[in-house]
């Protein structure tokens, strides 16, 4: 232990300062001292919204070395002024959840475990499915009227997803002719 | 929404959380706010500091209750039938804002003479069909105004090659696809704006409700006398020029066999007090998903394109010109109908969509009846549908009929599950309940699973459309870890792929998808640019450069855009959706941040918040109004927010004969998507199982309804499979309601929250909740276990004894209601029996939505496990005996 | 300077912090409950930002209360108060079928949080200095002095400090102390939706508070009080006082709380003894924290 640092411990700011019962700054530990919040090491603060109900309530989510290190609500909105409910708190830890997949998990037909698949293959696997499904299942017509369509093949999303992927979403599914498209919005 | 549609002409709530905060009183029914939305709440908390009342009319004395000044227990289900009995105070007791009802709604409508009410046939209105279970509207239509209302309409119909146009469009997927739009008719019709004709929409409502006094509201509801009083008195004093009422409602309204027409009730009562359009007024449709709008503006729904257009029906929709003649020429903003259309089909197909091939219609998949998502699990069952892709979404837990969801899965070729947590849906090969029962056996599931790791709201931007028809965009904050992928890199790269691999193709089959307009510019990363698709959607010009407003949208095919209401969210080549200007830099309205369709319209209908001859309603309740001053004397609509109206239309412009679209609005006409004009009292066409509401009991339920002979909605969709046995009602086997719900600690089916240890900690297991006096009819002890059994199954859940599920007197008995939370499954840090799997398969007929609330038995102790847990549910149904099912109807 | 008992207008002075003009007001949490709404934000975004851990899954059967009490991993913690609502039964004419035991309910929800008193017991016997008064008025453990004696733990009349098992040091609200040296709002305060957790300056929230019981008063929520605001008290106030719509006891509050330090003559002792240990438990915690 140095002086400098002898001189900054607790006990001799004590002896030698204003809070001679060392309850306050004499106390005040090194950590102490320099503590600061960490939401202002950030390398950049990014405007984001909760996913969770349809309130909308504005968040900011700070981000440092390429990990999230906080998310709190922006005072900035004039729906939520800041504020976030339990969920809309705990929301960073959907990124952190112990829990949370990462990897494709891929299932046989009849198989009891999973096993690992490539992303790539998986959607190269995936493409080749939708379109057997879809001739397989393909209809011109239904009681003599033009249909133009699949019923082989059904969609159901969450409504948490994003307006852009909506759109994409529904617009492949209709060039696919598939019509069995449903959202959360109905359930 | 079409309870929302109809009656106003756009399918979304009339207006936004903060303006809550300038009601005189907020009523909140079918809707738990503070627990389901708890930052909104904060605008109802802020009127209760200002002194507004704020009521709760909920079957539990919830934490919204707690704030509440008034909370009014109510039976699960009977919702019409409390506000029929408002509706009735009002109307019987002249409490009607008068001016307001007879300019802005069509209460002066005379109905055609062979119309006949509920009051009439016990039940069931005129236009019902038996063997169909369907209505035909046309008794319910407007008179005409005169012999050339006739005409103009024939000629308009002659206009377009083909059969009728009528025959079909009052078909629930019809009612739904005017979301954005009442259903068009063919006229305004004759009004007597004394309201005395008998025959007028006034006269017939109050003869329609005249029936729900306060003693059959405590009849059905369980509701006192006094209660219901209070609670009129409370709107009626709080409504009119000086004063506005909101209402609030959630999912305890939708998810119901009646659901559309709750809302259509509680439309009936706000019109009624002149509370649409208005400042501090309005209902407030409290969404529970981020984009559940969104959702529906831009839809995946099987029976809607983007903007609330319809998908073509085969029966009726084989041409373009078949697909928009309905709309199309008709009074107000549907009457362009076609250059919406267009516009998508070009946004869908750019080049290759030209006027000689009806700009590619007929690469349009047509429907034909119901697609919905619980016919197509039956369709899965049955074996005609083979390929699931499920995305942000688990029905094994979040659906009704849990078991259906899984045996219909457990019988695909192929699912795709994309979610950020191994949620139910893509592991119930493993260890579903029917594993654990032998009702399906691992080994014996031929259904191959890709489960693909979701990116989160953080690894992506994009935007969500919230509860006040709000879009708000998403910056991207970090890249998403491992073979995460946001959903639109997952449709781009799945559509690309398909794209080359049929590349080549010469099959007609694949022109709609080898023809898609499918470039998008892509970052470092390969990733499709977000914002280059919300400029899609919200659309370009002939020369490529962005649109501003749906007005510039053009039948020719020089325009292109992804979804017309949104058309404005891109204006100015900026992301409207992105705008960020803090609340202290602006007013209440906060036109600066983020963006609101229509053209950034916080509050709807807001030329109703000024009286007919345009001057607001009162100062306290000044909000839009006419100024007749502006633009040199020309006269413009003015305010604090953007008018939704026609901004140079004056108050006394009467249309010219045979005026089309916009042009056919008049100066007192508010409600600009009605073909109208005017509110609807009265539906004369769009929803499907009738012009008012009507008081009908859950599918399954312990009482016969008091009103009518009819037990249940005649037009209901009934699911009658062997998977979905439906308890019978008034059955002793049976005897108690349950409903189910959400905590302000999880969300949904939990996914997103049993997940999370902040939040499972919180609420770490199912419970149940009941009486004291079901609990000692029972023996169920607080902090025990009860088992609680439908004819689907039987779950268990641990017990809350509490005051607040209240034992409801309806007449000379007591109907018991047991609360349950419906967020847990067999996966997650904390986990559970799931409540929906108690949940029968009964739709609301309009949107395919199902009940919530259905009848059980309750016993303490855990339920059986394996194969005995299927033994002890038969004997449940032998008991009931539901295999020889009697017909309720 | 230094006092341990009765009232004390300027708690930053008497640590050593100067006159009022040297050192920020006192900062505090002035909890109204009559707007919480129980939704528990606080208890998740305190977690959040002071990265506490879970502390068990366990369903009490207590209404919604599954946290149950304050402790070293729940520093926010809001208590859910069933009360039976003493109306009398109203006779409806209705056959007699025996009154429905189920009348009247009223549901209190108030959020708890440790009380940054004026004479904090805990921080006056703590032997290591690891608890001090920052210069904002608050109470904060310092991690890297405790050493996990757990002196504080039963020194607090409210019962808020305590050990957490897998670590052994002490644990309890900082009042954000690391948000306010930035000049931000504690988690809490700022997740709240409906203002029922308001920070500010001790002087300003008192006198917010008083205006608030006022007007509930007016408007006939006769049973509306304080709690904790009386610098007078047994504590000399609290740093975090509340608005109460029922009896301290019955949001499991203690209903007169007064510093375990007050009694002089033991305390003395008790500080005596710790004092002559102080210098090795000091290094050897000092040390021993390094890293």
């Amino acid at each position: 232990m140095g002086l400098v640092e002898f001189l900054g411990w607790p006990l001799v700011r004590q002896v030698t300062g204003r809070d001679r019962l060392g309850r306050g700054h004499a106390a005040m530990s090194r950590r102490s001292e320099t503590l600061e919040p960490r939401t202002v090491q950030a390398d950049r603060v990014v405007d984001s919204v909760c996913p969770f109900c349809a309130v909308g309530c504005a968040q900011k989510v700070f981000v440092k070395d390429g990990e999230v290190t906080q998310i709190e609500g922006s005072p900035a909105s004039p729906i939520s002024r800041g504020r976030l409910c339990p969920k809309g708190s705990a929301s960073k830890q959907l990124v952190t959840s112990p829990t949370r997949v990462t990897k494709v998990r891929y299932r046989r037909p009849f198989a009891t475990e999973w096993e690992d698949l490539d992303l790539d293959t998986a959607v190269d696997m995936i493409a080749d499915r939708v379109i057997k499904t879809r001739k397989e299942f393909w209809e011109w017509e239904a009681d003599s009227r033009r249909t133009r369509r699949t019923l082989g093949i059904a969609s159901l999303g969450g409504a948490t997803l994003d307006n852009e992927e909506n759109y994409l979403m529904k617009k492949l599914y209709t060039a696919m002719g598939a019509i069995q498209i449903e959202n959360q919005a109905r359930i | 929404m079409p309870g929302l549609g109809t009656s106003f002409g756009r399918g979304g709530a009339t207006t936004f959380l903060q303006d809550l905060s300038n009601a005189d009183c907020i009523l909140i029914e079918g809707s738990n706010m503070a627990e389901a939305h708890p930052v909104g709440f904060q605008w109802v908390m802020e009127a209760k500091r200002r002194g507004a009342t704020v009521i709760h009319v909920d079957p539990r004395f919830t934490r919204t209750s707690a704030v509440a000044d008034l909370h009014v227990p109510i039976r699960a289900g009977s919702d019409i039938a409390f506000l029929g009995g408002l509706v009735n105070q009002v109307l019987s007791n002249d409490l009607d804002f008068r001016e307001y009802v007879v300019a802005y709604t069509n209460a002066a409508n005379i109905i055609e003479d062979d119309f006949r009410d509920t009051e009439d046939l016990d039940g069931l209105f005129s236009g019902f069909d038996p063997e169909t279970g369907q209505y035909d509207p046309d008794s319910w239509s407007y008179v005409p105004d005169s012999r050339r209302d006739v005409e103009d309409e024939e000629r308009r119909d002659q206009a377009y090659s083909g059969g009728s146009s009528h025959g079909e469009s009052h078909q629930a997927a019809r009612s739904e696809s005017h979301g954005s739009g009442g259903a068009p008719v063919k006229w305004k019709g004759r009004r007597d704006e004394t309201l005395q004709d008998p025959s007028c929409v006034f006269q017939i409502l109050k003869r329609h409700f005249a029936r729900y006094t306060p003693e059959v509201v405590q009849e059905v509801c369980g509701i006192e006398p006094d209660q219901l009083r209070r609670v009129a008195e409370a709107l009626t004093s709080n409504s009119g020029r000086e004063r506005t009422s909101a209402f609030c409602y959630a999912v305890g309204w939708t998810q119901h066999s009646v659901g559309a027409q709750m809302i259509r009730t509680a439309s009936i009562l706000q019109l009624l007090l002149g509370n649409i359009g208005r400042p501090g007024g309005g209902i407030m449709a409290l969404r529970g998903h981020a984009s559940i709008q969104g959702s529906t503006d831009i839809p995946t729904l099987f029976n809607i394109l983007p903007g609330y257009l319809p998908m073509p029906n085969a029966k009726q929709h084989q041409s373009l010109d078949e697909w928009v003649r309905d709309d199309e020429g008709k009074a107000g903003f549907w009457g362009n109908i076609r250059s919406y259309a267009v516009s998508l089909l070009k946004s869908y197909w750019g080049d290759a969509a030209t006027p000689d091939n009806d700009f590619c219609f007929d690469y349009l998949p047509r429907i034909t009846g119901d697609h919905s998502t619980y016919s197509t699990v039956l369709a899965m069952i049955e074996g005609r549908c083979k390929g699931y892709f499920l995305v942000g979404e688990n029905p094994a837990v979040g659906s009704s009929n849990g078991k259906m969801q899984r045996l219909g899965m457990a019988a695909l070729d192929w699912l795709v599950v994309r979610d950020l947590q191994m949620i139910e849906s893509a592991t119930f090969w493993k260890d579903g309940p029917e594993i654990e029962t032998g009702e399906l056996v691992t080994e014996e599931i031929g259904t191959e699973v890709f489960f693909l790791p979701a990116a989160t709201h953080v690894e992506k931007a994009g935007s969500f459309t919230q509860t006040q028809r709000m879009l708000q965009w998403r910056d991207k904050a970090v890249e998403p870890p491992g073979d995460c992928r946001s959903d639109l890199q997952f449709y781009y790269e799945l559509g690309t792929r398909i794209r080359q691999k049929l590349a080549g193709s010469t099959d007609e089959m694949d022109r709609p998808l080898l023809d898609l307009a499918w470039d998008y510019p892509l970052d470092d990363g390969g990733d499709p640019d977000p914002e280059a698709v919300l400029r899609e959607i919200n659309g370009t010009g002939p020369d490529g450069e962005v649109l501003s407003a749906y007005t510039q949208l053009k039948p020719d095919g020089s325009t292109s855009c992804g979804c017309w209401i949104y058309c404005g969210v891109y204006a100015d080549d900026v992301n409207q959706a992105r705008r960020r200007k803090p609340h202290w830099e602006q007013d209440q309205v906060a036109a600066e941040w983020g963006w609101v369709w229509p053209a950034n319209r916080r509050i709807l209908y807001n030329r109703a918040s000024a009286a007919p001859d345009g001057t607001p309603w009162s100062e306290r309740k000044r909000y839009v109004w006419w100024d007749a001053e502006a633009d040199d004397g020309k006269g413009r609509w003015t305010g604090a927010d953007v008018p939704d109206f026609v901004p140079d239309r004056a108050p006394d412009f009467v249309p010219e004969e045979g005026a089309q679209g916009p042009d056919a609005i008049g100066g007192q006409d508010p409600f600009i998507m009605q073909t109208d004009g005017k509110a609807w009292l009265f539906a004369p066409l769009g929803l499907a199982d009738g012009p008012m509401p009507t008081h009908y009991e859950p599918a399954e339920s312990p009482v016969r309804n008091p009103l009518y002979g009819q037990q249940n909605n005649p037009t209901r969709k009934r699911m009658e499979v062997p998977q979905n046995p439906l308890n019978p009602s008034w059955s002793d086997v049976f005897p108690y309601v349950f409903t189910t719900y959400r905590l302000t600690e999880h969300h949904t089916a939990g996914g997103m929250s049993r997940t999370l240890p902040y939040l499972a900690e919180l609420q770490p297991e199912p419970f149940c909740e009941v009486s004291p006096r079901l609990a000692a009819e029972r023996g169920l002890e607080n902090g025990g276990w009860a088992t609680i059994v439908t004819g689907r199954t039987a779950i268990e859940a641990r017990v809350l004894v509490t005051r607040r599920l209240r034992s409801l007197r309806l007449g000379d008995r007591f109907v018991e209601q047991v609360g349950l939370p419906y967020h847990w499954g067999p996966n997650g840090i904390t986990t559970g029996d799931s409540a929906n799997d108690l949940v029968n398969l009964t739709l609301d007929p309009n949107v395919y939505i199902q009940d919530k609330v259905g009848t059980c038995d309750i016993r303490p102790g855990r339920r059986p496990r394996g194969s005995a847990l299927t033994e002890y549910v038969a004997e449940y149904r032998r008991r009931a005996a539901m295999d020889v099912q009697r017909e309720e109807t | 300077m230094g006092s341990l008992w009765g009232r004390l207008d300027d708690v930053q002075g008497d640590a050593g912090y100067g006159s009022p003009s040297e050192h920020p007001p006192r900062m505090g949490f002035f909890t109204d409950t009559s707007v919480c709404i129980g939704c528990k934000a606080c208890e998740v975004a305190c977690k959040e930002w002071n990265s506490v851990p879970e502390d068990g899954y366990l369903l009490t059967g207590m209404s919604y209360d599954n946290t149950q009490e304050l402790g070293a991993s729940t520093w926010r913690h809001v208590a859910f108060v069933e009360k039976p609502l003493d109306v009398p039964a109203v006779d409806l004419g209705m056959p007699a079928m025996g009154a429905p035991d189920t009348e009247g309910v009223t549901w209190l929800m108030s959020s708890d949080v440790c009380k940054h008193c004026t004479h904090a017991a805990c921080l006056d016997v703590c032997p290591t200095g690891a608890l001090f008064r920052t210069e904002f008025g608050t109470v904060v453990v310092q991690p890297d002095v405790c050493n996990g004696c757990g002196y504080c733990v039963p020194a607090c009349p409210y019962g808020v400090i305590d050990l957490r098992k897998d670590d052994g040091r002490a644990f309890k609200c900082t009042l954000c102390y690391d948000r306010l040296k930035e000049g931000q709002t504690p988690a809490c305060a700022q997740a709240c939706p409906t203002e029922s957790i308001q920070f500010g300056e001790l002087t300003e929230l008192r006198e917010r508070a008083a205006r608030r019981v006022e007007e509930l008063h007016d408007r006939g929520v006769d049973v509306a009080r304080l709690y904790g605001a009386d610098p007078d008290d047994g504590v000399g106030g609290d740093g975090a006082f509340f608005l109460l719509l029922d009896e301290p006891e019955v949001y499991g509050l203690p209903p007169d709380p007064i510093v375990t330090t007050r009694d002089l003559g033991s305390m003395w002792r008790h500080v005596g003894a710790a004092a002559a240990t102080l210098v090795g438990l000091g290094v050897a915690s000092f040390l021993g924290r390094r890293r």
